[in-house]
């Protein structure tokens, strides 16, 4: 359990790692719109192709990118058989007397939404969790969400709490375990029993847990106080952000990705989603 | 800068945890001063009121009565503003028990500018005291680790550099190595010392460690919730029956010395708190080495 990267961060050297975080959480963004955008065959495949092409030059092994969507295999599978039984179209594929009715149009709402979710997901791995360091994305984050300080949303503090989180992810994974060990030995059976039997017998793993996790809480406040901690106002960083040109020039390929995709979904060929 | 200048001041200080009614004080009475660059180790068994003292001397806890001036900053005089209270955490830093629950964030050097980065420290200077923080515990290679992965003592050193990053006249370390393992605690006491010799920081080392204690210029017996002893680690130790009747063991060489006086033996000498001095001390009195004036 200790090995868990939380972020999953794969390193390479390639140029979305050097990117500018903020830059890619736009890119990030202004992909899933175009994904949004894409309406018939044509737009998909470009888009599936722009997919591959992603993960190509961000250096990463396609088997790494497709083995993180196995655990949403379930939800995929789910909206896939949804959409082909749910659709209503025209041309009925299935015979009229059975209950059952598929219709061809479903059929391609069905691989559409599939393809739109694969590529949604990959390209946010690409873009942000697989590419940049989780220090890195709440930096980017807290810089791009700087303008909402004027309306007084807590930007920093948010961004405080999601470091902390990641940093003590670790920690408390280890303690869980040791907990858990301490439990088994004497006699704690996590792995027996139904459901219910088995939350049950979680729950004197939790208690401790959450006990230490507040002690844990008090500590670190106390030792962040020492440290001259008051928020995020006057707060100087080791790390300064440089959105370079080429940065700018990313960004605006995806935007222009974009348009082109619009203009792709005026060829009309083949099924035209709705 | 006078050598003698007393940089932390205490009088008659006292605290009380206020959740219960009547509860007895964590900290009864407590009046000594501390003078800039002194060594001084604070003993105690746990529930001694050391670790209280400790926390009163960083504001985390204010006094309930009595008077404590630190860097002639009086902080008992009045309500502190919110800019005094910074002030006086930037010249006071201090280093805790558990290396987990001080360590902000993902990666060291990230954590070890966390410090100068709240008290506005602008580039380069940021990166240069980080990059000097450390290099000065041995820290640099692991620069751009993430901390989970550390050992404790590593850790510790983690935030120790934390602590020098800010630049502190004092440092206090509130039982740091009591969760590490031989080697870590080894680390730590290096590092303390070095800042204290080389940096000429105040050092208090809260310890129920005897040789630990050993290692600082003075120490101060806490028990109680107040001074119970204050010399030199040869003075102290040399009181062992006092010692043992608030829960303390001397070192192991200090406890030798004492079992063969007990023993009838007449081993002259003071130095009983360092292995080298006992040593000395025993061959002495056997003969094989002359007396003083060598």
């Amino acid at each position: 359990m200790k090995n868990i990267s939380f972020g999953q961060y794969y390193p390479a050297d390639s140029v979305i790692h050097r990117m500018d975080p903020r830059a890619k959480v736009l890119m990030a963004l202004f992909y899933i719109v175009c994904t949004f955008l894409c309406k018939n065959v044509l737009c998909f495949g470009v888009l599936i192709l722009s997919c591959i092409l992603l993960i190509r030059v961000a250096k990463l092994p396609l088997r790494l990118v497709l083995g993180t969507l196995k655990p949403l295999l379930f939800i995929l599978l789910f909206t896939t058989l949804i959409n082909v039984f749910m659709t209503k179209g025209e041309t009925l594929l299935t015979p009229p007397d059975w209950r059952i009715a598929i219709y061809a149009e479903g059929l391609w709402n069905a691989l559409f939404m599939m393809l739109r979710i694969v590529a949604l997901l990959a390209s946010t791995e690409v873009f942000l969790t697989l590419t940049t360091t989780p220090i890195a994305l709440t930096d980017g984050l807290e810089s791009l969400m700087s303008p909402l300080k004027a309306l007084r949303f807590p930007v920093h503090d948010l961004t405080m709490i999601i470091t902390i989180a990641l940093r003590f992810i670790p920690t408390l994974m280890e303690e869980t375990e040791k907990i858990m060990n301490a439990q088994r030995a004497r006699g704690a059976d996590f792995r027996s029993g139904g459901l219910i039997k088995r939350a049950r017998a979680l729950l004197p793993v939790f208690i401790p847990l959450l006990s230490s996790a507040f002690k844990r809480a008090d500590e670190l406040a106390n030792a962040m106080d020492c440290r001259c901690y008051h928020g995020g106002e006057g707060r100087t960083k080791l790390k300064v952000l440089k959105f370079r040109p080429s940065d700018f020039v990313a960004v605006f390929s995806v935007v222009a990705f974009g348009v082109g995709i619009l203009f792709l979904n005026r060829s009309g060929i083949g099924y035209t989603l709705k | 800068m006078t050598e003698t200048e007393i940089f932390i001041h205490a009088e008659h200080l006292c605290f009380a945890y206020d959740d219960e009614k009547d509860a007895i004080p964590a900290v009864k009475d407590i009046s000594l001063d501390i003078r800039r660059g002194e060594y001084v180790a604070v003993l105690g068994h746990n529930g001694s009121g050391k670790s209280t003292f400790a926390k009163l001397l960083n504001q985390i806890l204010e006094p309930t009565s009595g008077k404590l001036v630190v860097g002639g900053v009086d902080l008992t005089a009045e309500e502190l503003t919110e800019e005094e209270l910074l002030a006086h955490r930037r010249r006071v830093g201090m280093v805790f028990q558990n290396p987990d629950n001080q360590l902000v964030a993902t990666v060291v050097e990230e954590d070890v500018a966390f410090g100068p980065e709240n008290l506005g420290i602008p580039h380069p200077e940021l990166r240069e005291r980080v990059d000097r923080a450390l290099e000065a515990v041995g820290m640099s290679e692991y620069a751009a680790h993430e901390p989970h992965r550390l050992s404790g003592g590593q850790k510790q050193r983690v935030a120790i550099a934390g602590m020098i990053a800010m630049m502190p006249e004092c440092v206090i370390f509130d039982e740091s190595t009591a969760m590490l393992d031989p080697l870590g605690r080894r680390e730590v006491l290096d590092a303390i010392r070095m800042l204290n010799r080389e940096r000429g920081m105040t050092v208090l080392n809260i310890t129920h460690y005897m040789n630990e204690a050993a290692l600082a210029d003075r120490v101060i017996v806490i028990n109680d919730g107040e001074v119970l002893m204050d010399g030199t680690p040869d003075e102290i130790f040399a009181r062992r029956a006092e010692l043992r009747s608030v829960g303390l063991e001397v070192p192991q060489c200090a406890e030798l010395i004492h079992l063969l006086r007990d023993a009838g033996f007449s081993v002259e000498g003071e130095k009983i708190s360092t292995v080298e001095g006992c040593a000395e001390m025993i061959l002495r009195s056997l003969g094989v080495i002359e007396e003083k004036g060598r």
